[in-house]
């Protein structure tokens, strides 16, 4: 670190970058506060950036003003494009490209002479950022699912898995006693990336909120790590808070499952087969006319969406029968269980686009207390989530998971398309119940079809 | 001295992390995480360094090729990020 007059301008700077991340972060904790949060938080990555140009080693700018360009054009547009339903693949790609900078920065500032523990940090600022870019690649196609969505496994997976890991320590190693020898480092990155994939299409879509989450930490370490490599302090400060929020997200994400982190990463969840379990009762359809019926007698509704909503873009149509059944002097609720969707979140991102007060929106403790109250239970397009399985059924594969019991309610409806069993393919004795009806079909023609019932 | 004096920086950042997030209501998840993605494009920085050196040497092109994807990551990760906070609104009238 050069003490001079510049140098000292910038490290100034860098520390009032941090003091707006931080508080930039706090305040993105409260829904009240949270847009102030996200530019506090830019602000300080404006005065980052400018005082990077202003250190005297940059004799050039060509370069740096065409990347930045390029990029942030490159950002604002698909920023601005994206729909709200694409929103968790649009993530994960801004990660992934995070990721493979911090691997650009790792394999620039390698040089002939480099130390043991600048190679070491190297090596991790490659293979974090090299998993974090293939990683969310992978996750972004089974998002868009422009591939197959499901779990991959294959016989030896993990055995390919644990030689990956051994190949990239071995190569970090013969790196670290020969830095001038590149071809150890085109080892450690060809094997980050190929690792980044084999690591992600094991996991299902319906565990992408977990892994996504991960993967945003990932990208943040890797900058802490390109951080250490370089030297640079707001690296390092930035890039753990990133890190370890993202764990912590992680780790909400996982509990919300009741499952353990390496159970998500490792075991390919949903892809064994799972015994089938025997469910008794049959099941009542339900006209949307009827429904009607039902909910114009309803005082108090509560609405659980879930994946189905996102894909059938249903959120502005349930907006409106949630205007209509309060007209009808019905109280209405959201249900929002914490991994409902594809990504930690997403139903109230949704719900949020079609104007529903986010006061509306009840998480799983505060809603499940009141269920006994409800008199119809909407279920969109949600499976997993309120199976009563999770607390009934001892071998089921989401035995123990919190889930909302929609089943107290009075009545519920479930939309649903079809009888196929959901994401994770386990059976849901939910719909065969006395008091539920299933309500068959596209869920935003559904509602439609209610909508249009009560005007 | 100075591998210290980061790895203390890097403890204290990210018990700091933790202390942040912890009490973060679900509905703002997804706004946390892309703003705190946002803020992983700090990268830039180090990239910066790298693309102005001068020396038209790999290293340089790599750092602009750096500079380009986490300027993807920043612009994109804030924007995003802002255009999702932008929707979320209370009860008209107050509640």
């Amino acid at each position: 670190m050069d003490l001079s007059l510049n140098g000292l301008i910038i490290e100034l700077a860098y520390v009032v970058a941090a003091a707006l991340f931080i508080f930039g972060l706090k305040l993105l904790g409260s829904a009240a506060t949270a847009r102030k949060g996200n530019t506090m938080s830019s602000v300080g990555m404006l005065i980052a950036i400018v005082a990077a140009l202003i250190d005297q080693g940059i004799v050039e700018y060509q370069w740096i003003i065409a990347g930045v360009l390029v990029g942030g054009l490159i950002g604002a547009v698909a920023a601005r494009m994206v729909k709200m339903t694409s929103m968790p693949e649009m993530v994960a790609l801004f990660n992934g490209f995070g990721g493979l900078a911090s691997l650009l920065v790792g394999w620039a500032a390698l040089n002939a002479d480099a130390g043991a523990f600048t190679v070491v940090t190297i090596v991790l600022s490659v293979l974090i950022g090299g998993v974090t870019f293939t990683g969310s690649l992978i996750a972004y196609g089974k998002l868009s699912e422009s591939i197959g969505s499901g779990a991959i496994l294959f016989r030896g997976q993990q055995i390919v898995n644990s030689l990956l890991v051994l190949g990239i320590v071995g190569s970090a190693v013969m790196l670290a006693q020969e830095p001038a020898n590149l071809q150890w480092l085109y080892l450690v990155i060809g094997l980050s990336l190929l690792f980044g994939i084999m690591a992600v299409i094991p996991i299902g879509g319906a565990d992408m909120p977990v892994v996504i989450s991960l993967l945003n930490s990932y990208s943040g370490l890797a900058a802490c790590a390109a951080g250490f490599a370089i030297n640079n302090n707001i690296l390092i400060v930035a890039g753990s808070l990133v890190g370890a929020s993202g764990i912590i997200l992680t780790q909400i994400m996982c509990k919300s499952m009741n499952r353990s982190l390496s159970h998500v990463l490792f075991s390919g969840f949903g892809s064994g087969a799972t015994e089938a379990t025997v469910v008794e009762g049959e099941i009542k359809p339900i006209s949307v006319e009827d429904a009607y019926y039902v909910l114009e007698a309803a005082t108090n509704v509560a609405i659980i969406p879930g994946y189905g909503m996102a894909v059938a873009q249903a959120q502005h149509v349930v907006k409106e029968l949630c205007e209509l059944l309060e007209a009808n002097g019905a109280e209405v609720n959201f249900g929002i269980h914490p991994v409902a969707g594809r990504m930690p979140g997403h139903m109230n991102v949704l719900l949020a686009e079609a104007d529903v007060p986010y006061d509306q929106l009840l998480e799983m403790d505060e809603i499940n207390p009141r269920m006994e109250t409800v008199d119809v239970a909407i279920v969109i397009g949600a499976n997993d989530v309120v199976n009563p399985a999770a607390r009934e059924v001892e071998s089921s594969p989401i035995y123990g998971m919190p889930v909302i019991n929609v089943d107290s309610a009075k009545t519920v409806f479930v939309l649903k398309r079809s009888m196929a069993s959901g994401f994770a393919g386990i059976e849901n004795p939910l719909f065969y119940k006395d008091n539920t009806r299933m309500l068959f079909g596209d869920a935003k023609e559904s509602i439609g079809g209610l909508v249009r019932e009560f005007s | 001295m100075t591998i210290v004096f980061l790895t203390f920086i890097l403890m204290l950042s990210v018990f700091l992390g933790f202390e942040l997030i912890n009490k973060v209501p679900a509905t703002l998840h997804t706004p946390l995480m892309s703003g705190a993605n946002a803020i992983s494009g700090i990268t830039v920085v180090g990239a910066i360094a790298l693309a102005g050196t001068g020396d038209h040497d790999l290293a340089q092109w790599l750092g602009a090729g750096a500079v380009a994807l986490a300027s993807i990551n920043v612009v994109g990760g804030y924007l995003v990020t802002d255009r999702m906070l932008a929707m979320f609104k209370k009860k008209a009238g107050g509640k």
